[in-house]
């Protein structure tokens, strides 16, 4: 019988060193699945609008929570990391922006973009609240 | 020898059993999502202080119900196509693949319908 030899296989995830361009990658695609479960709190809330004011209160209630504001300020962060990270696919479909120092750029932009634009509507909305602990 | 033509041969093939439309439709819905996303998310932290009754006058008023429609319609179809994508990556087996996809889709169209849904009542106020 033959010996058998270990037959090569392709590279697989844990091979590669891990590389800006790759996490980002992989965010749209995290933050795509998180938004995807997300629009299970937009139809809440807005079910929650058009019943009645108790049952909103109680939504709002909850948005105000430890919890619910991480969940909230994680769901700003996705949908706005996403949004850009779209943008982004959206160039590179016109043939632009694919070479390795436009790619490294537009990650970090992404990056940079999507933390920056999350912390400068959350100050506003902290600010139009009128406190942390506002409803 | 058949008689069918290549291109007829090669249709409704792939894991999708569809051709481009996906890639296509993902990109409109993209192109879209981008204004309607940025409306949405300055439309939430301006709600952010108010009680219900003014909450309900604000997303009932037409121009932000219309384009509240507009969001929900654009990412409901978006995250179908786009989580089917992911399944079609991920799973395997014909029959777990057929359930997922299925699942997709009827979560999609369940989103997509409650939220409408709740925006029109909240817009004829019955
Ligand atoms: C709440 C809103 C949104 C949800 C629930 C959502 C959901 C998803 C999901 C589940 C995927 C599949 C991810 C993958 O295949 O890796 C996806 C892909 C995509 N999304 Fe979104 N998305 C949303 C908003 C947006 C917006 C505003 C844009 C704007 C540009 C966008 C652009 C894209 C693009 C271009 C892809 C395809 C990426 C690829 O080809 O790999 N999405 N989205």
């Amino acid at each position: 019988m033959a010996e058998t030899r270990a037959r090569p296989l392709s590279p697989h995830l844990q091979i590669y060193r891990p590389m800006l361009t790759m996490l980002m990658s992989i965010a749209h695609r995290v933050t795509g699945a998180a938004l995807y479960f997300g629009t299970l709190l937009v139809a809440w809330w807005l079910i929650a609008a058009a019943s009645e004011p108790n049952y909103y209160g109680a939504v709002q209630w909850f948005m105000g929570t430890v919890v619910g504001r991480l969940v909230l300020f994680g769901y700003t962060w996705a949908l706005i990391h996403h949004m850009l990270g779209g943008v982004r696919h959206l160039i590179w479909d016109t043939g632009r922006g694919l070479g390795p120092a436009e790619r490294e750029w537009l990650a970090r932009a992404n990056l940079f973009g999507s933390i920056s634009l999350t912390m400068v509507l959350w100050i506003a909305g902290v600010l139009l609240v009128g406190g942390a602990g506002g409803r | 020898m058949s008689l069918r033509t290549p291109l007829g041969r090669v249709r409704g093939l792939g894991s999708a059993r569809s051709g481009t439309r996906h890639f296509w439709h993902q990109r409109l819905t993209s192109v879209a999502g981008v204004p309607l996303s940025i409306f949405f998310v300055v439309l939430v932290v301006s709600l952010i202080g108010r009680n219900h009754a003014a909450a309900v006058q604000i997303l009932g008023s037409p121009w932000i119900a219309i384009l509240m429609l507009l969001f929900i319609l654009t990412i409901t179809y978006h995250m179908q196509i786009g989580m089917q994508e992911i399944i079609e990556d991920y799973a395997h087996g014909e029959v777990s693949k057929l359930v997922l996809l299925i699942a997709n889709t009827f979560f999609s169209i369940a989103i997509g319908l409650a939220s409408a849904f709740a925006i029109l009542k909240i817009s004829f106020g019955v």
